[in-house]
């Protein structure tokens, strides 16, 4: 019996999105086939590391993580900077969690001057987060998107509760805006229809439909992922065919396994490894299942990933 | 892809005599088809018939065990090519290599950490499934004397022993006598040899392949020597060849029931960066390899993999779930604490791991929603103030304990006051949100 491949084609196409200005401008998505088939298809850009960042001194950050940034991370300009020039980020993401009511609650003015600040000091693209406090993060993100008015940045994280204000600041400041829902394909596409019926462009969103850790719900955000990706190609369905991003390194540097030490827990082996290759492995499981943009912290975990990309096209 | 109803139906005696339980023959063949009756239950089906619908029926991937005992590993029987559309069935086994070249110090500390690799992660026991043994050398002396090292260190150990050498290959199936190794390494210029001594030996038949459309005629030649017990391996070595050969593959398997290349998948990943490594088997796990063969297995790194294979290989539909019951932790007083929380393994994995880290003897309610975490159970209606009150009153925990008090998680927080209402007597205390603040809460009570 003589072996056919049995290639796929497919009807639909993910949207291909440029951040960022000038040379240092980055395109993701554009693909007509389920990641790295490159096959059966087109795959005219890779999947795309961002690195993570944010205002105020990583405190709650995991010491295995927050001892690279060490000499840094005092400062939001430094430490982008570093990320820039130092490890070579080709885009970097500004998490503003300083704003949050329960941390140093910073006032969107204080956000939108650290906002400025970055911007002047870099010239990659740039993705600004808000605390994911959905009340504060409507009035956050409007001053954040201003200040970077023309950037052609990345707004998230737009959700069902306050994407109003957000997409209209994004719209009105020419930016591209993260749609997030939780792990559930159906929110995730309703909430892109109605920023869609606001007259925002598709073609400027990217879905977030919620990342979970290695170990802690991962199979979830894979599956939802695959069949986000699913609909897209085999249906068509436009309002599924945005970019999917996995906002990584918050997720997995909060669970037990990037932290606890291998004094309490010998047989899981080297704490440092450990955390680095949590974060890496699950980057590297959404990338399989459909994430074209991944916002990643630890330097080693980046490096490892960004390999095993060059690896897979 | 299996026979439709119709196909089958021509296939069946068309008599409608009923004694299958089904009206007509028809209907008795679209039950067959939707693998919802049996062909047993047709008394009078033709032997050349059992033989065609025998073969449109077994699994698309052939079911094939590795090894023997308590460590055998199944692998194979897989039906689907995404995870949400059913169950991944037989999860990948992990494989460490092991050269012949080593000395026998270094093949024993191997062999021994994979005799004691392993770990309970969420009540799943999971460990280095395999040794590969490599005939790096090149001497067939040496192949055997290292089968013997590994066989002594690892004796419950399924192993693959990886030679081209059929006099290699002999000798060390030998040491494996009985215990279902894989002869792998078998190609267009040794195949007849290895087939031999595979079915000789009682072994599975490691086809090594140069692309896929070799692989599917070499597993035809085997099969035709009489070896049915294949694994496969394309060749493919870098993470987008193995991508894409192991899709290939699969698809032929399920969706054209292509036999040639219906057996299970083994992937080569070794790297010299162990993270590296570890990131390419991630596209093994996820995609349909059914072996992984690693070039280390430190701890982290098997721990990582370990739990991605678990979470690939979870039912979509059903969370993985623990016995509704109040269980004691350490050995509690009547006055230890007793806390309340839901039946998803992690959730209840997670909550118990940390009560024994605080080392305070207790009682922990686990109440059955369905696999449910504590919020998700909450928002679904499964874990309510009088649902909690219910099981609570009924589980008879009250006999067991001096004062009347239940701890909750935090996030359901807002439920104290109801479930107080619901159980009259009863003081109920707002634990912490995140189970990793359970060791300092309970320092401060006792305290
Ligand atoms: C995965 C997930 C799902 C999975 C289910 C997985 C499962 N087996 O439960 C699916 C996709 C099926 C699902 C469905 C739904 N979900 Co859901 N889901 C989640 C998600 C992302 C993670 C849940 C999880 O696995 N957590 C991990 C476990 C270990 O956490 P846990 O059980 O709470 O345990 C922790 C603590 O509570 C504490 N703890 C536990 N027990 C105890 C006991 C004591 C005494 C103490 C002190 C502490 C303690 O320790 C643990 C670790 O710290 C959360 C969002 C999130 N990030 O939390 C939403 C979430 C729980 N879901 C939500 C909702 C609304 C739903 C749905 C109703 C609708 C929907 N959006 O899909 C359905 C309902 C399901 C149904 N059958 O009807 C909401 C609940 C909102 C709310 N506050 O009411 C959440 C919070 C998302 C959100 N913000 O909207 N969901
Ligand atoms: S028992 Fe067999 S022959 Fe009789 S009706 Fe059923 S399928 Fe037809």
């Amino acid at each position: 019996m003589a072996f056919t491949p049995t290639k796929e084609t497919y009807s639909g196409k993910v949207y291909p999105v440029t951040i960022g200005t000038g040379d240092a401008a980055v395109t993701f998505g554009g693909e007509n086939v389920l990641p790295f088939h490159s096959f059966e298809g087109a795959t005219p850009n890779s999947p795309v590391i961002a690195c993570e960042i944010q205002d105020v001194p990583p405190a709650d950050w995991p010491e295995n993580v927050r001892k690279p940034f060490e000499a840094v991370s005092d400062d939001p300009v430094k430490w982008a900077k570093y990320c820039q020039d130092e490890l070579k980020a080709k885009v970097i993401a500004l998490r503003l969690i300083g704003t949050h009511p329960d941390r140093e609650n910073r006032s969107p003015e204080d956000a939108a001057k650290t906002v400025k600040d970055v911007l002047d000091a870099i010239n990659v693209p740039l993705i600004i987060l808000g605390s994911n406090h959905p009340e504060k993060d409507s009035s956050v993100l409007v001053a954040a998107a201003e200040a970077a008015k023309d950037k052609n940045c990345v707004i998230g994280k737009a959700q069902e509760a306050n994407y109003k204000t957000i997409a209209a600041a994004a719209m009105a400041n020419n930016h591209k805006l993260i749609a997030m829902s939780e792990l559930d394909i159906n929110l995730s596409k309703q909430l892109n229809i109605l920023i869609t019926q606001m007259g925002f462009e598709k073609e400027r969103l990217i879905t977030d439909p919620m990342c979970s850790a290695l170990g802690y719900g991962l199979e979830y955000t894979y599956s939802v992922m695959e069949r986000i990706r699913l609909a897209a190609l085999t249906q068509n369905d436009a309002t599924m065919q945005p970019p999917m991003l996995g906002d990584v390194g918050m997720y997995v540097w909060k669970v037990k396994e990037t932290q606890a030490p291998e004094a309490d827990l010998p047989q899981w082996g080297a704490t440092e490894e450990r955390g680095i290759a949590w974060e890496a492995m699950t980057a590297a499981a959404l990338l399989t299942a459909g994430a074209e943009l991944l916002i990643m912290r630890h330097p080693k975990a980046i490096e490892a990933v960004q390999k095993t990309i060059e690896e897979l096209i | 892809m299996a026979l439709s109803g119709v196909e089958i139906f021509k296939l069946l005696p068309k008599t409608n005599c009923k004694k299958c339980g089904h009206p007509t023959c028809l209907a008795f063949a679209m039950k067959l088809a939707q693998r919802q009756a049996s062909l047993d239950s047709c008394p009078d089906v033709s032997e050349e018939a059992k033989k065609i619908l025998g073969e449109a029926s077994a699994p698309p991937v052939r079911p094939i065990t590795l090894g023997a005992g308590d460590k055998a590993v199944k692998m194979g029987e897989e039906t689907v090519l995404f995870r949400h559309d059913k169950k991944f069935v037989n999860p990948c086994a992990l494989a460490v290599e092991i050269k012949d070249t080593l000395s026998e110090d270094e093949m024993a500390k191997t062999a021994e950490q994979v005799a004691n690799s392993e770990i309970d992660r969420v009540g799943q026991k999971l460990r280095v499934d395999a040794i590969v043994l490599t005939n790096v050398s090149g001497d067939a002396a040496k192949l055997e004397a290292a089968a013997k090292t590994v066989a002594a260190k690892a004796p419950a150990v399924p192993v693959i022993i990886n030679t081209g050498d059929p006099g290699a290959a002999e000798a060390a199936m030998k040491v494996y006598a009985g215990k279902k190794p894989i002869l792998y390494g078998a190609n267009a210029s040794n195949l007849d040899a290895m087939a031999n001594i595979a079915k000789a030996n009682k072994a599975i038949l490691g086809i090594a392949a140069n692309g896929i459309d070799e692989l599917a005629g070499l597993t035809e030649k085997a099969k035709a020597l009489g070896v049915e017990d294949l694994v496969i391996d394309s060749g493919a070595r870098k993470a987008k060849d193995i991508l894409e050969h192991n899709t290939l593959i699969r698809r032929a398997a399920v969706k054209k029931n292509f036999k040639p290349l219906g057996f299970p998948i083994i992937n080569f990943m070794q790297r010299e960066d162990s993270l590296h490594e570890a990131l390419v088997a991630v596209t093994g796990v996820t995609k349909y390899a059914s072996i992984l063969v690693v070039s280390s297995i430190e701890k982290w790194k098997n721990l990582a993999l370990f739990t991605l294979r678990q979470n690939i290989y979870t039912d979509p539909q059903v969370p993985m779930q623990v016995e509704q019951k109040v269980y004691n932790i350490g050995d509690p007083k009547p006055e230890s604490p007793l806390f309340i929380t839901t039946n998803f393994s992690l959730t209840y994995f997670i909550v118990s791991g940390e009560i024994e880290n605080s080392k305070v003897a207790s009682r922990l309610a686990v109440m059955d929603c369905e696999g449910l975490s504590v919020l998700t159970a909450w928002a679904a209606g499964k874990f309510t103030a009088s649902k909690i009150a219910q099981f609570i009153q009924e589980s008879g925990v009250e006999k067991e304990i001096a004062q009347k008090e239940l701890i909750i998680p935090g996030y359901v927080a807002i439920l104290s006051g109801a479930i107080e209402d619901k159980l009259p007597g009863w003081k109920i205390t707002v634990g912490p949100r995140e189970a990793n603040a359970l060791p300092a809460f309970l320092k401060t009570r006792v305290a």
